[in-house]
Parts: structure tokens; C-alpha cells; sequence
């Protein structure tokens, strides 16, 4: 019985697994709708937030932070468990020296303006058509990958 | 209802959805939503070439990453498909700025006198997408994530490191537009 019982756990965890990822097929694919439809995955619209010529993008960005604390914060407080289970923790990032967050960002900041789009965006992009950005994500798995040989030469 | 459908969805509408991407990822399966990792993740799977940073089980910590990816060009696709493509409305002072620049197609969402494939063989072509590409990536592995997972995962977490990631963001993107655009055009 005890057998029985351990297969059927683990036949119900198998299906909970996949049913999990087919929902997160599902967001990736709103999110993807939702990059277009912001426009936020557009050079133009980056360009006009960097000049400071429209409200539009702080406008997004602000939202979009200050809709997601609420619910985190109400996560964090009642110690929800998701729906696989787990107890919900956002891992905090560690601060060090915060140099690796100032000079990583920087670097990520001149890509972002020159791309006209920061990761989610490059593979949206290639949804819609601009399939150059095939290029643009090649070189930046290149970039990553030359961080990871890098390193541990690299100042925290 | 049909402007929604084919028009673009005001910031006011656009923002909060975006931040809805948080709590559900959390509330699903305990993730945390961030795009970047899946660049690591992507190096893990194809060449780890042996290096200590992409030596780790990346089907357990990324697949679904990986997955939520593809869905994003899915769904660029199936909006770009939809049958509805407008010029995006920038600001007059961007466009009269980007014009001086030497942009004149403003159609698309992408300025196509950059970003095509013929335009990798111009300086400004190869800058604007291997050049720029390199320092997404190099960038975001290096601050631990991008907008996603810095601007709107880890602020809406009140988080110190995700702060001054943004400001950096910022540094990089206004230095870009201001000294190497202008070289550049």
C-alpha cells in the first residue's frame, strides 16, 4: 500500500510539475503581448525616456513597481506558500561592496540605450519581427559568458 | 474594447500588469521574475566551457525560466500577427531630437535604418546590436539581473543592491545617448 501510495505522490508532483511550466509558458507569452503592447520594447521609446521627453515609461516602470510591492509585501508578512508547495522567499542580494550593482549596472545601462532594449524586450523583438535581435542576443550570451570567465577578476 | 485591442495600452494600464508578473511567479512555483538569469542559463545548457559560473543544474533552477523565455517571443509574435501595427507616438522634441540624429524612418518599432541585418556591416549597426548586445549581457550578469529582475523585483522588494543597480542603469543608458549616440550617427 505504502508503494501504491509513494507512486501516486510522486504521478501527482510529476503532474503538478507540468502543469506548472505550461503556466509559466502561458505568462511568458502574456508578458510577451504585454512588452508589445506597452511599447516598451521599442528603441523610440527608450530613446524618449532617456531624453526625459515623456512621462510614459517612469510612468510604466513606477507602476509596475508599486503594484508588484503590495502584493510581495503581503506575501512576506502572512509567509504564503506558492501553489507548488514551497514556502514563498525572495532571496535578498548581497550587497558587498555594491560595486558589481554600480559598474555592472552601468555597463547593462549602455546596452540597454544602444539595443533599445533590455533582455525581455531583445527576445520580443525577435517575436515581432526584428529578427537582427537574433544577433543581439547571441552577443549578449557572449557577453555573459565572457563575465563568467571573468569573474574572478572582477571587483565585488 | 477594440482601441485596447489595437491600440497601444496607456502606462497606466501597461505598469500594473507588468507588476502583476511578480506576485504570480512567486504564487506559482516560488519564482522570482527576472529575465536575465536566462542568459546564464542559456550558456549553462549550450558551453559552460568549464567555467565555476555556469556550473550548476540549469533544467532545475532555469528551465522554467527558460520556458517563461520562449512564451515572450510567442507572444511578440501573436501581437505583432494581430493585424494591427501603428508607428509608435513618440514625443515631437524625440522625434525632432532623433531626426537630427540622421533617423528618418520612424515606422516599426525600431528605427529599420539600424536594425537590420545588412546595417551589422555599419559602425553604427554593429554598435547598436553587437556592441550593445555584449553589454546587456555582460552588464546583467555582472549587477545579478536587469529591469526586470532589479528595477521591478527587487525595488518592489525594497532591496538596497537593486537601487543602486537602477542608478547605474541610468548612468549607462544617459551616457550612451548623450556621448555615443551622437559619435555614432
Amino acid at each position: 500500500m505504502a508503494t501504491t501510495h509513494n507512486t501516486e505522490t510522486r504521478a501527482t508532483g510529476q503532474n503538478r510539475g507540468r502543469t506548472a511550466l505550461l503556466v509559466y509558458l502561458l505568462l511568458g507569452v502574456a508578458f510577451g503581448i504585454v512588452l508589445t503592447k506597452s511599447e516598451v520594447l521599442s528603441w523610440f521609446r527608450i530613446q524618449e525616456m532617456f531624453r526625459f521627453q515623456s512621462f510614459r515609461m517612469y510612468g510604466i516602470i513606477g507602476a509596475a513597481i508599486a503594484t508588484a510591492a503590495v502584493p510581495v509585501t503581503l506575501i512576506k508578512r502572512l509567509h504564503l506558500k506558492s501553489f507548488s508547495g514551497d514556502k514563498i522567499a525572495i532571496p535578498p542580494k548581497q550587497l558587498g561592496h555594491g560595486i558589481r550593482y554600480a559598474v555592472g549596472g552601468t555597463i547593462f545601462g549602455l546596452g540597454w540605450a544602444l539595443t533599445g532594449a533590455c533582455p525581455g524586450p531583445l527576445f520580443a523583438l525577435i517575436g515581432n519581427g526584428v529578427t537582427v535581435m537574433i544577433a543581439a542576443v547571441l552577443s549578449a550570451l557572449l557577453g555573459t559568458w565572457a563575465y563568467g570567465l571573468l569573474r574572478a577578476r572582477l571587483p565585488n | 474594447m477594440t482601441s485596447w485591442l489595437s491600440g497601444p495600452w496607456p502606462w497606466y494600464v501597461a505598469g500594473p500588469i507588468i507588476g502583476l508578473f511578480v506576485p504570480a511567479l512567486l504564487l506559482v512555483g516560488n519564482k522570482v521574475f527576472g529575465v536575465s538569469s536566462n542568459l546564464r542559463h542559456l550558456c549553462s545548457a549550450v558551453a559552460p566551457g568549464g567555467l565555476e559560473y555556469f556550473r550548476y543544474d540549469w533544467k532545475k533552477r532555469g528551465l522554467w525560466n527558460l520556458i517563461f523565455l520562449s512564451g515572450i517571443v510567442i507572444g511578440g509574435f501573436l501581437t505583432a500577427h494581430s493585424g494591427t501595427s501603428h508607428d509608435i507616438a513618440i514625443s515631437a522634441q524625440t522625434k525632432l531630437a532623433l531626426t537630427k540624429l540622421g533617423i528618418h524612418d520612424f515606422s516599426g518599432v525600431a528605427p529599420h535604418e539600424i536594425f537590420n541585418w545588412h546595417a551589422l556591416l555599419t559602425l553604427r549597426g554593429f554598435v547598436s546590436v553587437i556592441l550593445g548586445g555584449f553589454l546587456v549581457g555582460f552588464g546583467t550578469a555582472y549587477a545579478g539581473g536587469c529591469t526586470s529582475g532589479h528595477a521591478i523585483s527587487g525595488l518592489a522588494d525594497f532591496q538596497l543592491p537593486s537601487l543602486i543597480a537602477v542608478f547605474g542603469f541610468f548612468a549607462g543608458g544617459l551616457a550612451a545617448t548623450y556621448f555615443i549616440l551622437p559619435l555614432l550617427f
